[in-house]
């Protein structure tokens, strides 16, 4: 009887402390900003299909449902998930962060590495072509030999420029703009005839912000040194990082990950490859 | 200074002063000496100090961006040397349009007041915005709507309401007297303002127009918002590649080496214009 009723205490105990700790795993407690809460961060705005409709609350798209994917294998709740806004310049400044971890595709460089962590990476995008049909209908195609003459642009905070300088290599120096609807606009403009972006926000750039917009062809992951490989972006020294890490791996294993890639992301597997 | 006559001992009064002046120097140097120490001490003792000196000061980042700034530079110094001139020129036509008196030609006068009010009351970035996304997107053929064509014509626009004002404010120090004068001479109005009330007036405003140049060698880098790859969006990229503000603080500095010996020089002709008034 007495091994018994000393393991129902035991087991008693456990589950009530497991109940007091409410949310997060054994490796998360304490190292969230707030405890039992998951702050997650993200782009102002937050462009599908990373984010459906501006609303990472939803935990639809992909690096939404990600998010919510790794929050629940670190213990969190869907509620206990919450969500601020931050430009790339906000989440590397020196000091204290306001977000357990950040995710707006960043690329994990080892130069950034230098100042702030990364997780392992949840996604590895091809490079992809946005032009329009009127410059195709000019004679852009897609081979390496007919991108060098045209004129490029790109999102200067962003690892399309080496990208493209060692991909590409084109033969004038790239116009570079401050974000995604600015370098729409230059298209748009004329000024333009060609930009680099990763795959899925090509394909959404050209299907809903560029008029006449198209992806005309794709570079694999793999077609680079270094491929573009996107982590959640935390403090330097984040306590969280093994947690984040542990999370990823588990999502990666189970294949719950390709999952949500497949989900969101799919369309991302139909656009031709670039020679 | 005056100073006491060769050979003659010191009056009472001068060695009265030098002691004075000997003391104040010797404050202001003491209390700046006491401010800079403190600076240099304080500072790193605040907790957070190692991770700004390691995103903002640091010295292997700077090593490798400052010659890809320097190169960016080049940029800025040239949509400067091509905007500065035709700034100088549409400033003046537009103040002379401010100052016509016939009134057959009212209608200029409306256009200059208008002119002025419209481009000084935007914000510069946001004209260079409309300007150089706006127009091309009419549908120019290359190389017509080309950003540095139209970023810079933003630029000249909106910095030509500045100097046509200062040069207005020029023409109108000119005393009402002096085209009186020129007039009793047989001068025409067109001749007054040539010959009499121009060359006075811009030679006033030479200072105010300094300052407004300095400004410009600075807007410069807002032309980045519209594809230019100068020397803020250079900074811009090496710390989105690096996660490092220190390329901005290396931008900073070539900025400063530029401004603060062109802002010495406007402090001096200023001076000058003072000494001879």
């Amino acid at each position: 009887m007495k091994p018994l009723s000393l393991a129902l205490a035991a087991g008693l105990f456990a589950s009530v402390s497991g109940a007091a700790l409410a949310a997060g795993n054994a490796c998360t407690a304490g190292k969230t900003l707030t405890d039992g809460k998951l702050t997650v961060a993200t782009g102002n705005p937050a462009y599908y299909p990373w984010v459906a409709d501006d609303k990472p609350e939803s935990g639809k798209g992909f690096e939404s449902a990600v998010a919510y994917a790794i929050a629940a294998e670190m213990g969190f709740a869907p509620g206990d998930v919450q969500w601020v806004r931050t430009s790339f310049d906000e989440a590397i400044q020196p000091g204290a962060k306001n977000f357990d971890f950040n995710m707006q595709q960043f690329s994990i460089t080892p130069e950034r590495e230098e100042m702030v962590d990364f997780s392992l990476p949840y996604y590895t995008s091809a490079m992809a072509v946005l032009t329009t049909n009127a410059a195709v209908s000019n004679g852009v195609e897609p081979t390496v030999d007919s991108l060098k003459g045209v004129i490029w642009g790109a999102d200067a905070n962003t690892t399309a420029v080496p990208m493209l300088m060692e991909i590409v290599g084109p033969d004038r120096d790239p116009m570079l703009y401050g974000d995604n609807a600015d370098v729409t606009a230059a298209i748009q403009a004329g000024q333009i005839d060609a930009a680099l972006f990763d795959l899925p926000t090509a394909l959404y750039l050209a299907a809903v912000l560029v008029e006449d917009g198209t992806v005309l062809g794709q570079f694999p992951a793999d077609r680079s040194d270094n491929p573009d490989q996107f982590g959640l972006l935390m403090e330097e020294g984040s306590a969280l990082k093994p947690c984040v890490d542990a999370a990823i791996t588990a999502l990666t294993d189970s294949g719950k990950l390709a999952e949500i890639e497949a989900q969101w992301l799919q369309e991302a597997t139909g656009v031709p490859v670039i020679d | 200074m005056s100073l006491p006559p060769q050979g003659a001992a010191p009056t009472r009064r001068a060695i009265y002063e030098s002691r004075l002046r000997r003391r104040s120097n010797l404050i202001a140097a003491g209390s700046t000496a006491v401010i800079v120490a403190a600076i240099i001490l304080l500072v790193p003792l605040a907790p957070g100090w190692e991770a700004v000196k390691k995103s903002f000061f640091n010295g292997s980042v700077f090593a490798r961006t400052f010659p890809g700034l320097l190169e960016a530079f080049l940029l800025d110094i040239a949509i400067f040397a091509w905007c500065a001139p035709l700034i100088a020129v549409l400033g003046l036509a537009i103040a002379l349009c401010r100052d016509v008196r016939n009134p057959v030609l009212f209608p200029l006068r409306a256009f200059g007041a208008l002119y002025t009010d419209i481009f000084r009351g935007l914000p510069v970035i946001l004209v260079i915005y409309l300007v150089g996304f706006g127009i091309p997107g009419l549908g120019l053929p290359r190389p017509w709507n080309s950003p540095y064509i139209w970023g810079s014509l933003a630029l000249i626009v909106v910095y030509a309401a500045y100097v046509a004002e200062v040069i207005r404010s020029g023409i109108d120090s000119i005393h009402q007297s002096q085209r009186a004068a020129a007039q009793s001479l047989g001068l025409s109005e067109a001749d007054t303002m040539r010959y009499v009330i121009l060359p006075q007036a811009l030679r006033n405003v030479v200072p105010a127009n300094m300052n407004l140049f300095i400004a410009l060698q600075k807007d410069v880098a807002l032309l980045s918002f519209i594809g230019p790859v100068e020397i803020f969006r250079q900074a811009g990229v090496y710390k989105s590649l690096m996660a490092n503000f220190t390329p901005y603080v290396g931008a900073a500095l070539i900025f400063l080496a530029v401004t603060i010996p062109a802002t010495r020089y406007a402090d001096y002709l200023m001076a000058r214009q003072r000494g001879q008034r």
